[in-house]
């Protein structure tokens, strides 16, 4: 028997293994993954709470609403990624270095 | 006041929608537009946001919920609203003749600029944490396209890169903690949340609402989530650098006030989240990082790139302020501030930047600075009195700003019960040590205009266009605080959740 808990949890780990894909990536491809998979989690979350918890389709909504925005915004950061490699010749945060951060 | 529901909501919704149908046309616009013709864009561009400001200026603001509960016209939403119309049309109109945007991309920068300030229409205005985030994801995609705009520079990309990376990161994580916020709530409606959060787990909800906060101290170049701005303020062009700086600084704050003030500051959930205390902590951490940081910058950009960091710690000093039991004082303080800040810091960013032309200055520099009032005697004291009243020193409106905002700190602090049982006069002394820490970079800047003697004599002349700009940016900046003061800028109060509000489903 599947219940909340289970969703929650999951929904925790891709949380944690997003964020540990951000932090630990050299690549900004990969971070992109990261944060597809910190979306995910959110949207795992909204639709588990939906079902057990609040009823009606709300959460669900939502979750639709952050698939479109999340495709967006893939969208423009691969453009800005595909830009930066074109120009500096690497897509590492860490080693475009002309401002320094 | 019950919500509306979407036809009835419309008539209320005319200046947003004004805005957001403008963008559109001009896209539609800028793809038949050839050539000279491509005045027309910019113009229309501008002629939008002066529609949207007039009408935002003009419709009463009643604090009509519209679309079943999703947005809120109330007086804080039009105080926002208008510092961020007034930037985006500032900004549009010294970008009309800047030579960083190519000419054939100027449509498109327009658009994305009219697109971003409805992202932040939609912010200030949520009173629903789903429209909260579209707003904010609204205003961060067209930002971060408008900060790699400079086509054939690098430093331009890798500031659009870096923005893009860390801007996802925050905006993924408020969504995690909105989703989380929704189970323990079952609603994402911000002031009902409030009310069905006191029975939360503490520890759930701390970790919740610092999630939820990501996002927004993100917007805010708040500690530790302000690592982007001093690179994205740098490489940006310099028309975006300047909206961002203040624009969306603007909307976060419009967004983080809706969220605590309205959401969270249920007596019931301070006792469980004690949020002020982890604002202010915050906030003595971003104003003492920025400041120390601009310190040692020699790049005139830079500085004040890592200067409004330390002005978004002093803002979040209101926002720590609202736990206390009268919210209206910090609120009016905090916008009071803001609409200072507009001008104040518009005006010196854009100095800057008509310096950094190639027939002026050509340079962001420090050293390049040195004598400029031989060469242009206008431009210097226009700067010196900008860069003043950004450190407070009376009479400019920079001083009056920060008077009403520390005062309003003090006031709630020294009242019964203080802020959530917290004494926040320690905070106020240390934005005053940290004033007094601005002045020295800030002088800086002001001694190397008027006191060093520079290399070259030849004169440097403003474009009359743009002295007309900077002139209506100066006098405000010189005469606001003896014209209005904070009483002006008291807006409602927050809604009752339990009374404003139909039993949802």
């Amino acid at each position: 028997m599947i219940t909340l808990t289970h969703y929650v949890v999951v929904s925790a780990l891709l949380f944690v293994f997003g964020m540990f894909a951000v932090l630990t990536r050299r690549n900004a491809i990969a971070i992109l993954m990261g944060i597809e998979l910190i979306l995910n989690a959110a949207n795992l979350n909204f639709a588990a709470f939906s079902k057990y918890v609040v009823g009606g389709v709300q959460g669900q909504m939502i979750a639709v609403f952050v698939i479109v925005l999340a495709a967006a915004e893939a969208a423009v950061a691969l453009a800005i990624i595909l830009d930066i490699y074109q120009k500096v010749g690497t897509i590492s945060p860490d080693e475009t270095r002309e401002l320094k951060g | 006041m019950t919500p509306l529901d979407n036809l009835s909501s419309l008539q209320h919704y005319i200046p947003d929608a004004a805005l957001a149908s403008f963008a559109v046309l001009i896209v539609i616009v800028d793809l038949f537009a050839r050539g000279r013709s491509k005045v027309v864009v910019g113009v229309l561009s501008i002629a939008a946001l002066a529609v949207a400001g007039a009408l935002t200026l003009w419709m009463p603001h009643t604090g009509e919920r519209l679309f079943y509960g999703m947005a809120r016209q109330d007086g804080l939403a039009q105080t926002f609203k208008l510092v961020i119309v007034g930037c985006a049309a500032v900004t549009l109109l010294v970008s009309l003749r800047t030579q960083e945007v190519a000419e054939r991309l100027r449509g498109e920068f327009f658009a994305l600029m009219l697109f971003a300030t409805y992202g932040m229409f939609l912010m200030v205005s949520a009173s629903n944490l789903l429209i909260a985030y579209l707003g904010v994801e609204l205003a961060s995609i067209s930002s971060y396209i408008l900060a790699g705009f400079l086509a054939n520079q690098s430093r331009s990309s890798e500031a659009a890169f870096k923005y893009v990376i860390y801007g996802s990161v925050a905006s993924g994580v408020m969504l995690f903690g909105v989703s989380l916020l929704y189970g323990m709530a079952g609603t994402t409606d911000i002031a009902l949340m409030g009310e069905r959060l006191a029975s939360a787990h503490p520890l759930a909800l701390t970790i919740a609402v610092v999630f939820l906060f990501a996002g927004v101290g993100y917007k805010i170049a708040s500690v530790p989530f302000h690592m982007w701005s001093p690179d994205v303020y740098e490489g940006s062009p310099l028309p975006v650098t300047a909206f961002l700086s203040v624009a969306s600084k603007a909307a976060g704050f419009g967004l983080t006030l809706r969220i605590f003030r309205d959401g969270l500051g249920a007596e019931e959930l301070l006792a469980s989240v004690d949020w002020p205390l982890f604002l202010a902590l915050l906030s003595a951490v971003t104003m003492t990082v920025g400041n120390l940081a601009a310190m040692g910058q020699k790049n005139v950009k830079r500085l004040l790139a890592y200067s409004s960091i330390a002005h978004g710690g002093y803002l979040l000093m209101g926002i720590a302020a609202l736990g206390s039991s009268d919210s209206s004082a910090p609120t009016a303080a905090i916008l009071f501030y803001l609409a200072v800040y507009l001008f104040m810091n518009l005006g010196a960013f854009f100095v800057v930047m008509h310096l950094a032309e190639p027939s002026r200055l050509g340079s962001e520099e420090m050293p390049a600075y040195r004598g400029l009032i031989r060469r242009s005697p206008a431009l210097a004291i226009v700067m010196s009195v900008f860069l003043f009243s950004l450190i407070g020193l009376p009479p400019f409106a920079g001083f009056w700003g920060k008077l009403y905002l520390f005062k309003s700190v003090v006031d709630a602090s020294l009242v019964e019960g203080g802020v959530n049982g917290h004494n926040f006069v320690w905070l106020v002394l240390l934005a005053m040590a940290n004033s007094a820490i601005s002045l020295y970079y800030y002088f800086a800047v002001v001694k190397a205009m008027l006191l060093d003697r520079g290399e070259e004599e030849t004169p440097v002349k403003a474009h009359p266009a743009f002295a007309l700009v900077l002139l209506i940016l100066f006098l405000p900046t010189l005469l606001l605080g003896f014209f209005t003061n904070v009483d002006d800028f008291r807006v409602d109060e927050a809604p009752e959740a339990s009374a404003s509000i139909m039993a949802e489903e």
